[in-house]
């Protein structure tokens, strides 16, 4: 492969590859160092010219990058953070014999274009004010897909934590989204 | 067989991770045939999901969001200091 190739890459994919950096990591910083790492992990292979896609080989590299990146500052949570079964009682949600308090109202995410961009909005300020470890788990639970299992193995919890956390997680973020949007 | 809202609030949480015993999804189906709360509850988590996954879709297609000069400038040097 001809070194001219490697000098269009920033050009060709930077941008690409830094939304798709963004968008999983959510700060400006990060992203663009794992694009740098990428790229720097890149013209230090030779097995490029099997790939069939420049893009798809950087953005399976990127995505490793992005893997450690979400590793380490998943360690840096406190232990602290942890939940037991106890937890799950979230009673200022119910009453004594267990019927909502308030009961859920019907939103549904809005098909207009700039409308769902403000419901995003308020969506991700929801998230950004949960404890980190319950966002951690939320975003690696309902926004990666990522099973239970590897879950539990990656963030040193046990299933029970996982699902009371993500139980917290969940009802947190419908509650915030009712007062934060609905009233809007 | 018969369970609380508090209850079925949990099961319905769950059921998005890993199944229900055979039990549970029986008091569950039970609870949600009565109870339009729950049902709603159940209906916004999926939504929320949803939801969440829209933002991560929003930034990768936000054509606007692109590299800074200055990052850019950096990344280049860093290649060329490799080449």
């Amino acid at each position: 492969m001809s070194q001219d190739s490697r000098h269009e890459w920033l050009e060709l994919h930077g941008d690409y590859l830094y939304r798709f950096a963004l968008a999983r990591l959510r700060d400006a910083h990060l992203a663009e160092d794992v694009v740098q790492e990428t790229f720097l992990a890149a013209i230090k292979t030779t097995s490029f010219a099997e790939q069939s896609s420049q893009r798809t080989w950087l953005t399976g590299i990127l995505k490793h990058k992005i893997v450690d990146v979400m590793r380490k500052s998943r360690r840096e949570i406190a232990a602290s953070e942890l939940m037991s079964e106890e937890d799950a009682n979230m009673d200022e949600f119910f009453d004594s014999t267990g019927h909502w308090l308030e009961s859920p109202k019907a939103w549904t995410v809005p098909d207009d274009v700039l409308e769902q961009k403000q419901f995003l909005a308020t969506l991700q300020a929801c998230i950004d004010k949960l404890p980190k470890k319950l966002a951690a788990l939320f975003l690696m639970r309902d926004v990666h897909d990522t099973e239970n299992e590897e879950i539990c193995k990656e963030l040193e919890i046990s299933a029970t934590n996982a699902w009371v956390m993500l139980y917290r997680a969940r009802m947190s973020l419908r509650k915030c989204l009712e007062i934060n949007w609905l009233v809007n | 067989m018969l369970i609380s809202c508090k209850v079925a609030s949990r099961l319905i949480s769950r059921s998005l991770d890993k199944p229900l015993s055979w039990q549970e999804r029986l008091s569950l189906r039970f609870h949600l045939a009565i109870c339009q709360y729950c049902r709603e509850f159940s209906r916004q988590l999926r939504q929320l999901k949803l939801a969440a996954q829209s933002i991560l879709q929003q930034t990768e297609h936000d054509l606007s969001i692109q590299l800074s000069p200055d990052a850019k400038a950096r990344i280049t040097k860093a290649i060329q200091s490799d080449l």
